[in-house]
Parts: C-alpha cells; sequence; structure tokens
C-alpha cells in the first residue's frame, strides 16, 4: 500500500454524514491464485449503508461471497474498485492499530496454543490501546470486565478457555470483540457451532448491544429465519453477486430464496412484521 | 483477574536471579581444586563490597581466571537457547519448536564451520577471524529457519505436524553434511571438532567473542521483548492478531532475525547443545504461565540456571575428563521432555 493511503483523503471526512457509519460503495473483488490467471472467484460491485445501532445480516448459499465481503469490511482485503467507509474513513487505509481500535471480528475459530483462562482472552480485547511492553491499566480491567458482564460471562472469567463449552466460549470470544470498544462489530457465522437455544441467546445480545452501545453489527450467518427475526438489513449474495439489499421483509421473499437455495420453501409473515421460512423437504 | 504488574514481574524475576547467583556461587566452588564454600563466599561479597580488590590468591586465578568465563560462557548461552527457543514457539505456532529440534542450531553449526573453511583462505587479522564464525552461524540460523518455514507451509498456513518433520529432517541432513565435512578436516582437529559438535563449553573463547556474545544477547533478547504482548496474541494466529492491532510483519521479522542471532551466537561459542530451548521454556509456562512479558524474562534466567548447573555437573561428574555439556542436556532433557508430554496429556 502506498503510504498516502494510510491517511484519509481530502474531502473523506465530509462523506461522514451523522447518521451512516458504515458506507460500502460499489465494492467489487477478484481472487485468483497468479495475477496472469482469469480470477476463481468474483465479487460484484455492490453499496450498502448502515446506520449506528443497526443491525446487517449477510446472507447466502456457501460460496456466494459472504465471507469475503466481511474481509472486505474489516479492510483485512483491499477493495478491487470501489470504498468502503467507516465513520469516513477507508477501512482498508487505517493503519492496524487504529483498526482494531475501530472493528471487531470474531471469527469462526480462535484457536489456542497454550491454555488461558477467558479474563486474559478478553484482556487481549485492549491490545490496540496500548503497546509493546505496557501492562494493563485499572481502566483496562475495568473495561474488561464490563465487556464479560454484558454477555453474561461473569462466572466464566477465572475458568480455562479450553474448558468450557462451545456456547460459553463464543460468549467470550464475543466479549474480547467488546473490549476493543468498537465502532462496527463483525461476526462471520457466530452461530455456528451452536445450539438452538444458544443461536437466539447470542441473537438477543448482538441486538441488545448494537441498541445500548450503538454499534454498527454485521453478521454473517446461514440462519435465515434469526436474520429475518434480529436484522435490521438483509444483504443477500448468490455466487458473488448481490441481489438484494434492505428490510427483511422485503429481501425474504419466497421466489427469490427458492431461486438462491434450490429448495421449496414458504415465508409468512409474523405478527411482529418479521417473515419467517419454512423449508419443504420432499422436492 | 490478577492481570501482570511490573511489581510481580520484578519480583519473580529477583527471586530467579537470586538462583541464578547461588548456583554461580556453588559453580565456582566445584571443581579438581577444592575451595571452600564459606571461604568464598566471604570473599566474594567483600569484592561485591569493595573492601578488598581481589580474591585471595589461592585460588583467585582458578575461580576468576578459568571457572568464572566458563560459567559466565554457559550464563549467556543458556539464556540465549532459551530466549531462542520460547520465540520460535511463538513465531511457529508450535509447542515443540526449538533451535535444536528444528535443525536450526545444525545450520548455524553447518554455517560455522563453512566459515572456518573459507576463512583459512583468507588471510585476515587474528581479531576478524574470531568474528567470522558467529557470522557464519547468524547467517546458517537464519537460512535454515526460512528453509524450515517454506517447508512447514501448506496451502498458506503453517502445518504443525509438517513443520516439526520438515526441521527434523533438515537437521539430520545438515548434520550428515557437518560429519562429511569434519571427517575431511585434519585428525588433531578432530576431537575438539566432536566435541563441538556434541555441545561444549570448554574451550576458552576469545575476548572479541565473550563480548559481541553479551552484547549480542541484551540486544536481540531486547528486540525480541519489545514484542512481548505482540507474541501473546500471535499465538492464536496472524490472522486474528492482525485483528486485534498487532503488526504481524513486523513482529514476524523482528524475531526472526533476532531469534536467528541468538542462536547463531550460542551455536558459534558452544556447538549444538539440545533441549534448552525447548525445556527451559515450558517448565517457565508451567510455573509462571503463557504470558510473554513474564516468559521471556524467565526463560532468560531459567535457561542461564539450566545451563550453568549442565555445565558444572558436565566438568565435575567424571573429574578430571569433562563431558560434552550437550551429553548431559539430552541424558537430563529428555527424560524430562518425556514426563511433561505425559502430564499433559493426561
Amino acid at each position: 500500500m502506498s503510504s498516502a493511503l494510510r491517511h484519509p483523503l481530502p474531502g473523506d471526512a465530509s462523506r461522514a454524514t451523522p447518521d451512516v457509519r458504515l458506507s460500502v460503495e460499489q465494492v467489487s473483488y477478484a481472487y485468483a491464485p497468479n495475477p496472469s490467471q482469469a480470477p476463481l472467484f468474483t465479487l460484484e460491485a455492490m453499496s450498502f449503508q448502515a446506520k449506528p445501532g443497526e443491525l446487517v445480516a449477510i446472507l447466502g448459499p456457501n460460496a456466494s461471497g459472504k465471507s469475503t465481503l466481511l474481509k472486505l469490511i474489516s479492510g483485512a482485503l483491499l477493495p478491487l474498485s470501489g470504498r468502503i467507509f467507516l465513520n469516513g474513513f477507508e477501512t482498508h487505509s487505517l493503519p492496524v492499530k487504529t483498526r482494531a481500535q475501530r472493528i471487531a471480528l470474531v471469527q469462526q475459530e480462535s484457536r489456542l496454543l497454550f491454555p488461558s483462562r477467558a479474563w486474559e482472552f478478553v484482556m487481549q480485547g485492549r491490545h490496540p490501546y496500548g503497546g509493546g511492553l505496557r501492562f494493563e491499566s485499572e481502566e483496562d480491567i475495568l473495561i474488561a470486565n464490563n465487556a464479560i458482564a454484558q454477555v453474561g460471562a461473569t462466572q466464566l472469567a477465572d475458568r480455562w478457555m479450553d474448558k468450557i463449552s462451545g456456547g460459553e466460549k463464543q460468549r467470550v470470544i464475543l466479549a474480547r470483540a467488546l473490549a476493543q470498544q468498537p465502532l462496527l462489530l463483525l461476526l462471520d457465522e457466530p452461530t455456528l457451532h451452536l445450539d438452538i437455544g444458544a443461536q437466539v441467546d447470542l441473537l438477543e445480545s448482538l441486538r441488545r448491544l448494537a441498541a445500548q452501545n450503538r454499534y454498527t453489527v454485521v453478521v454473517v450467518t446461514h440462519e435465515l429465519n434469526l436474520a429475518g427475526e434480529y436484522a435490521d438489513q438483509v444483504v443477500l449474495l448468490q455466487r458473488g453477486k448481490c441481489l438484494r439489499v434492505g428490510p427483511p421483509a422485503t429481501v425474504l421473499q419466497r421466489e427469490i430464496l427458492e431461486q438462491v437455495f434450490q429448495a421449496p420453501l414458504s415465508v409468512e409473515i409474523t405478527p411482529s412484521g418479521r417473515p419467517r421460512v419454512t423449508l419443504f423437504t420432499n422436492k | 483477574m490478577r492481570p501482570l504488574t511490573l511489581t510481580r514481574l520484578l519480583l519473580r524475576c529477583g527471586l530467579l536471579a537470586l538462583i541464578l547467583f547461588a548456583v554461580v556461587v556453588v559453580a565456582m566452588k566445584l571443581g579438581a581444586v577444592q575451595v571452600s564454600l564459606y571461604g568464598l563466599g566471604k570473599d566474594l561479597i567483600s569484592v561485591l563490597l569493595h573492601r578488598t580488590s581481589s580474591l585471595s590468591s589461592d585460588y583467585g586465578m582458578i575461580v576468576l581466571g578459568i571457572r568464572l568465563p566458563r560459567i559466565v560462557l554457559a550464563i549467556f548461552v543458556g539464556a540465549s537457547l532459551s530466549v531462542a527457543g520460547v520465540s520460535f514457539q511463538a513465531l511457529l505456532r508450535n509447542p515443540l519448536a526449538d533451535p535444536y529440534v528444528l535443525g536450526i542450531s545444525s545450520g548455524a553449526a553447518l554455517g560455522s564451520i563453512v566459515a572456518l573453511i573459507v576463512e583459512s583462505h583468507l588471510s585476515l587479522s587474528p581479531e576478524m577471524a574470531g568474528l567470522i564464525t558467529p557470522v557464519g552461524a547468524f547467517l546458517g540460523a537464519a537460512v535454515t529457519i526460512a528453509a524450515v518455514y517454506i517447508l512447514g507451509r501448506r496451502d498458506g498456513q503453517i502445518d504443525s505436524t509438517t513443520l516439526l518433520l520438515g526441521g527434523i529432517i533438515t537437521a539430520s541432513f545438515l548434520q550428515a553434511v557437518i560429519m562429511f565435512l569434519m571427517t575431511t578436516l585434519s585428525g588433531n582437529n578432530l576431537r575438539g571438532s566432536a566435541f563441538w559438535f556434541m555441545g561444549d563449553l570448554s574451550t576458552p573463547q576469545p575476548r572479541s567473542l565473550q563480548y559481541l556474545l553479551s552484547f549480542g544477547f541484551i540486544i536481540a533478547a531486547g528486540a525480541i521483548y519489545t514484542t512481548a504482548s505482540d507474541l501473546n496474541l500471535l499465538l492464536a494466529g496472524e490472522k486474528e492478531a492482525m485483528h486485534l492491532g498487532v503488526d504481524v510483519p513486523r513482529v514476524r521479522i523482528v524475531v526472526y532475525i533476532a531469534a536467528s542471532i541468538l542462536t547463531g551466537l550460542a551455536v558459534s561459542v558452544s556447538g549444538t547443545i539440545g533441549y534448552v530451548g525447548l525445556l527451559v521454556p515450558h517448565v517457565m509456562r508451567l510455573i509462571f504461565g503463557s504470558d510473554h512479558r513474564m516468559l521471556i524474562p524467565a526463560c532468560a534466567l531459567g535457561g542461564a540456571i539450566a545451563l550453568l548447573v549442565a555445565d558444572t555437573l558436565a566438568r565435575t561428574v567424571t573429574s578430571p575428563t569433562d563431558l560434552p555439556v550437550g551429553a548431559v542436556t539430552a541424558l537430563a532433557g529428555a527424560p524430562l521432555f518425556i514426563y511433561l508430554l505425559r502430564r499433559r496429556i493426561a
């Protein structure tokens, strides 16, 4: 990256309108194992915006580009064209440390080489706020404790990470992301290894946290009904193409879902105005 | 929740430093010439307090002129190997990584042998000639770790098993090359190089090399220590560390170069000593946990203690003959390692 890109370009800040936090503008991406070959995978240009406190769900079948889109938003990948702004700053051009203060990413799995206690793990979220050898301050301890309490994991704080259940682990990982005090919280299939009760719990807490802390939350998921129930906006992808963006009721419709997922299904609208998808197993 | 504080760090390091001091005094006492522990302790303290300027002439020459340089050598080599070990374990995300197992020590050994052969064809001043082996050893270590790193990658990710096997195979290949080169050396040098090859601290080192070893250690270990909290996150994976604000490429290059320097320096003065870089970090991790801000200084002090104990045994057990210290570390290290391995699984 050229050093000029590490700083916001003149005019970037003016794009920050008070009610838009995340702005994905005509972003596309192509992946090729080497530059001379035709790309194996392309993500076609797409745009959407999200406000503070909003929960955006990215939906789509396997290999539709969900995780790639999330990596682009996180700043880990550079878009082929288009730009992604967080409060007016391009995410990819932010210095690594600043980026970690503003964007927290919860990945599918966090492997540990040597066992650590849950509170030590959460404390890692304070890393972007210190440098080198710095020892944790009272403030760091307070923030980490708060993050643990917000996900209801206080009783787990002193447990070893390799001795707790999948659902408990997911809560501790979420607490670490909260300890980063981000503006943008990204989650890549956080419900993957959770039972249904734990899935609902997780989405409930994301919804609540987004409202309380004014995070913008972007979550990649396979769970149509969880997205329908909890998201403010849904981004529907298929083979690297963005088919629809909008409130769940306008995106989760029978014709388009049947075409995307290649399965017969029905969609009804619940009394709360949320779409509910039912799959038919007999083709 | 009890995060590490500076006070706790210094207290623990102070305790380890006291143990090291006690081991140093005992190591000064033990040897072919008997020295009374009480008299030595009393004399040392009065020297430290500047009451007298030198030890009693009865044994001062032996203790300060012969035993102390070897003790200092053991301290720096032990500390270097152990800090290199803990760094490689974090850098390669592999708990079994260590300069010896991964063949990095063998690479450094080959590097210094090649440097010696090259040196014999050049006409250098003795001072310069002494410094050519550590440079060769550093280059050998750096090239080997790069090779092992590339061998251990699969689909862009480091694969633990492939990495270890790659390292072990690299080590045995390099050792065969070293054997080949050693047999072509003159018979007179053979016993010396065989000893050195197994790890040996008995050869007196020139002043310039002693300075290089101590300053090199301070700079390289200091550089690694500045990345201590980044290494904590690197254990969770490079991508994850990046998302938590770690400048991964910078940390990787700093640790890679500094750990190669440490290995190169240690090997150029003492040959390939095994197990110190593997076991000391594990024992320290069991005692102090896996926070590198505590672990790195603990490994430096613990490595110094371990190698000094091993070397003192090496020169006293079969007195008046010396054992190569590498044989002692392997004799003690292998069973201890098996014990730790079983304990962790159970």
